[in-house]
């Protein structure tokens, strides 16, 4: 029985971050034009881009190879396995032994690996300026990531994300020095991995700091929809992410009645809601940085998670 | 028995290969006389050292040959370990044995390279075989000649006779050091047999000695930082397939020499020879990820990226040190294995990448990143293998990088019970800065692949490449096929190397390949668990469906057009990103101001007509700061000792008198 709900949780988990990920970003856009007190694209329109893309014709530059083909959908599976392991209503998911928080974040960053090889292949500047800065800030989102998964990991004795959930969501935990550094350090790091304001700005096409835009500046039709539905799933990715670990009181557990189901999927939403506010908050407020100042900040997560794994190995219980 | 005298018998097949080699190397068919022998040999070994892997694990068996010292003679034996790594050293042969058929019909001077590449293969599976330390320093002594033989093969170029002379120098001293280390294991009986250096009694601070040359010896044959300097020179110089032996295998020897003389011989050590090796495994990764990384060279990036990955395999035994002298036999084993696997697993994608390095070598006549490009057009083969490998060597599941490294995390993560402070703070720092290599691995092959295969030609050569041989491809074909059996299906691989782990860690992981869906679940206490098998089949699924998706309902229409390049495309292929330009972010960010990068800009005055130059120097500081004293010195010394060569008679037997009766007093006052 527990085996057809967790099943069940898993599919059902596959189907809403599909579903939910455009709606996310949608959501963002929507509040970050408000609060600049513009009244902005319906808070659906990112499934009518998807859409419109899906339906017009792809222009592939003529000197492309098969890497510029294949590099969406490997990007796309890729973010969406990762996905499909993060907890998001239910904590009951059928596949969650086959990766662990390490594994997640490697197939993130086979994702990157691709999409900055998609970067260079037409062979223009603007291809390898996307790829060689994506590869910079992830030599420093990546280890920082890292060193939050082992401060966690630390805590809960396990790399298993059901497992550091299970541990957090019981009472007993407490507030932990440790657990807000990574807590920190995790924001910086999603902020970065997402290529948001003060990183990158997702709003701007022809500008020279920009990482991720230059590197799909050649995709168009269903090519660029994979990738801009897989960085919408990534996003929505980091926030369960930062939800299930930090906010765990509202996600059901394996084998749980279905209004417990139900009250963790309202949770769910309510969770995305506030980050995608606060998110969109934080944007408006701040300013986008040189590239060449990036290292200090997303250095800050790296020394953050430092930190957190050092207070644990000094003591387990800071 | 059988295995050992089976494994000597491939082993002397090797060396008359090798000898007729000599006589019949300028034949029309010698190549594929003498690589088509030595591939087969390789497979035999491999068999029989699978044989002596799964078989009859822990127990050795001794093949005792009337040569060598003569009151010990040589001795030969198979114990799990010296399975295990001729299994990887024969692997390595084979494959370069399939590429060399076909690669080897480019070489110019084949009687330079044929009758060493056999006695380079008898020489590694000899150091691995053998039993005493006599024989195991000659064969050392040995594999070291051959292969410094194979790196002057092309001679002529001043480049490669350079890095002969650095490499037979530090080959030298790295089997000084390992003399001393044996000798010192031995003691003044002169019984050089291991079984009997085993059971010796010794004070910690011959241990703490032995350690200190060990990591000397062994670790300058591996590429160690502070002592890889001669590395990235001497492994690029020899042929593709001699690289990718030197690279995948030989530091695999090394490794093997490592662990035999510090985990089996010398006994019992305490904790901080653990730290140690972790610190200077930590160093190596790192370093040498950031110094490939910089690098235009696409052999000398490989042979960077070598010294980060034998770092990587040194954090796993230094953790295996300081488990076991804290008695944490579980943990201990799962550094070892997580060591171990990396050694299989660096073996196998560093031979493919050097295999793929020679394969646009052959067909460019490139090594040079910035002349290269847009190859994935003209050898699609070749690009499709590189990436294979470029993706294993980077970490990425479901490939097998990504397991031993996964593996060694979860050992770090073993760590906070470990009762000495310093370890307490090292382990988390060595955590990190394996997180970072990784993460820098990964931006290197970006770099390699991207500049190498993607974009588009820089030069005429790499517009016209054609795709190499069959048999070439074929070899890298197997390769990168075990890097995704070993990344698919990693709990066998770790079952075998639990015999080894229950005799040299203490203690040994729970049997893997029974679990369901084979899973790996290293401690079970933690839980942690992956499954790459799992993970590929999720990946593909997902990509399928989402292919199927698109093509049922999403628009078919495609068109070819030039490339958009926000409507200011430049046909010239200059304005591409080059490899330096690539890795200027990471090297503003991690190597500004320090010694190793050095940029020059020299800005024309306002009216002065030149045009404005920038230049950048890319050095490796360890030159400066160890390996240029050093050869001052000795010139130094040199100059000298000269002197003593215009001494009269009557001085020079003034001379042997002193030192007869300094050796006299030594002795008196010694006893």
């Amino acid at each position: 029985m527990e085996l057809i709900s967790n099943l069940l949780v898993q599919i059902m988990q596959m189907m809403l971050v599909l579903s939910a990920a455009p709606l996310l970003t949608g959501f963002v856009r929507k509040m970050k034009a408000r609060l600049q007190r513009r009244q902005g694209p319906p808070i659906i329109q990112p499934y009518r881009d998807l859409l419109r893309l899906l339906k017009k014709e792809v222009v592939v530059a003529e000197n492309a190879s098969w890497i510029f083909r294949v590099a969406p959908y490997l990007i796309f599976a890729a973010t969406w396995v990762a996905a499909a392991l993060v907890p998001t209503f239910a904590t009951g998911l059928l596949f969650s032994w086959s990766a662990d928080l390490i594994a997640i974040i490697a197939l993130l960053a086979s994702a990157r690996f691709f999409l900055a090889l998609a970067g260079m292949d037409i062979g223009t500047a603007f291809g390898g300026i996307g790829a060689s800065r994506e590869m910079m800030i992830a030599s420093l989102a990546e280890p920082a990531m890292l060193l939050i998964v082992f401060t966690m990991a630390l805590v809960a004795r396990s790399t298993q994300l059901s497992a550091v959930v299970d541990l957090l969501s019981a009472s007993g935990v407490g507030l932990r020095v440790s657990l807000g550094l990574a807590m920190v350090g995790l924001i910086i790091v999603a902020i970065a991995e997402n290529g948001r304001i003060p990183v990158d700005n997702p709003a701007t096409h022809l500008e020279l700091t920009m990482v991720h835009e230059a590197m799909v500046l050649e995709y168009s039709g269903r090519h660029l929809a994979m990738i801009e539905l897989a960085a919408s799933v990534k996003l929505l990715l980091y926030i369960s992410l930062i939800g299930c670990i930090f906010v765990p009181w509202t996600l059901a557990g394996p084998g749980e009645s279905t209004s417990s189901h139900l009250a963790g999927f309202g949770g769910y939403l309510a969770k995305l809601a506030l980050f995608g506010f606060l998110l969109a908050v934080f944007e408006t407020a701040i300013a986008k940085m040189r590239v060449f100042r990036l290292p200090d900040f997303v250095g800050g997560a790296l020394m953050l998670g430092l930190l957190g794994t050092l207070l644990l190995f000094v003591s387990r219980s800071l | 028995m059988g295995a050992v005298v089976y494994l000597m018998l491939c082993v002397a097949a090797l060396l008359g290969v090798g000898l007729l080699a000599v006589a019949g190397a300028r034949m029309h068919a010698a190549t594929a006389m003498v690589c088509g022998s030595t591939l087969v040999l390789s497979i035999a070994a491999t068999i029989l050292a699978l044989t002596g892997l799964t078989g009859r694990a822990g127990s050795a068996a001794e093949l005792i040959l009337p040569v060598g010292l003569p009151w010990i003679g040589a001795h030969f034996r198979i114990d799990a370990l010296a399975a295990f790594f001729l299994a990887v050293v024969n692997i390595g042969g084979a494959a370069a044995s399939l590429y060399a058929l076909g690669y080897g019909a480019h070489e110019e001077e084949p009687h330079r390279v044929l009758p060493f590449f056999p006695a380079f293969l008898a020489g590694m599976n000899l150091v691995v075989l053998a039993g005493d330390a006599f024989s195991f320093l000659l064969s050392w002594e040995f594999m070291s000649l051959a292969s410094w033989a194979l790196v002057v093969a092309h001679h002529r170029d001043p480049e490669n006779r350079r890095a002969g002379l650095v490499y037979l120098i530090m080959a030298s001293l790295g089997t000084l050091a390992l003399l001393l280390a044996l000798g010192l294991l031995t003691g003044p009986d002169g019984n050089y047999g291991f079984e009997a250096i085993r059971h010796g009694v010794r004070t910690p601070l011959t241990g703490a000695m032995v350690l200190v040359l060990v990591l000397f010896g062994a670790g300058s044959k591996a590429g160690l930082v502070p002592l890889h300097a001669w590395l990235p020179l001497a492994h690029p110089a020899a042929p593709s397939h001699v690289s990718a032996l030197m690279s995948g295998v030989m530091t695999k020897v090394a490794v093997y020499a490592f662990v035999r003389i510090v985990f089996d011989l010398a006994g019992d050590l305490p904790w901080w020879s653990g730290a140690l090796v972790l610190a200077v495994g930590s160093l190596s990764a790192v370093l040498g990820v950031l110094q490939a990384l910089m690098q235009d060279d696409t052999k000398r990036l490989l042979a960077y990226s070598t010294i980060e990955n034998i770092g990587i395999i040194f954090i796993g035994l230094g953790l295996t040190l300081a488990f076991r002298a804290d008695g944490m036999g579980a943990a201990a084993a799962l550094a070892m294995t997580a060591a171990l696997l990396h050694v299989l697993n660096h073996s196998l994608f560093k031979s493919l990448l050097f295999f793929g390095a020679g394969a646009v070598l052959t067909a460019t006549g490139e090594r040079n990143l910035d002349r290269l490009g847009g190859l994935i057009h003209r050898m699609p083969v070749t690009s499709l293998l590189f990436l294979a490998g470029s993706m294993a060597i980077s970490a990425l599941p479901p490939l097998n990088g990504f397991v031993s490294e996964w593996l060694t995390f979860q050992a770090i993560l073993q760590s906070p019970d470990l009762p000495q402070w310093a370890l307490k703070v090292m382990v988390p720092a060595a955590g990190g800065l394996l997180a970072l290599a990784a993460a820098l691995a990964g931006a290197a092959f970006v770099k390699t692949f991207g500049i190498v295969f993607l974009g588009r030609p820089r030069s005429t050569e790499a517009a016209a490449a054609q795709e190499v041989d069959r048999l070439s491809l074929s070899a890298m074909a197997l390769l990168a096929l075990l890097c995704l059996f070993a990344g698919l299906v990693p709990g066998p691989l770790m079952d075998a190397a639990a015999p080894i782990t229950r005799l040299f860690a203490g203690g040994a992981l729970p049997p893997q390949a029974s679990l369901p869906w084979l899973t790996i679940v290293p401690a079970v206490a933690s839980g942690s668990s992956y499954n790459g098998l799992l993970v590929f089949l999720f990946m593909t699924i997902s990509a399928l469906l989402a292919v199927w998706v698109i093509h049922r309902f999403a628009s078919h229409a495609i068109r070819r057009a030039p490339a958009w390049d926000c409507g200011f495309p430049e046909p010239s292929p200059l304005t591409q990103y080059s490899g330096s330009s690539f890795a200027q972010p990471i090297r503003r960010v991690f190597l500004a101001r320090t010694p190793v990068t050095r940029e020059q800009v020299s800005m024309p005055a306002p009216g002065e007509m030149r045009p404005a130059r920038f230049a950048l120097v890319i050095t490796d500081p360890i030159w400066d700061w160890l390996y240029q004293p050093f050869v001052r010195a000795v010139e130094f010394a040199a100059l000298q000792l000269n002197k003593l060569q215009f001494l009269t008679i009557r001085r020079y037997l003034s001379l042997v008198f002193l030192s007869l009766v300094w050796l006299l007093l030594v002795l008196a006052i010694w006893s």
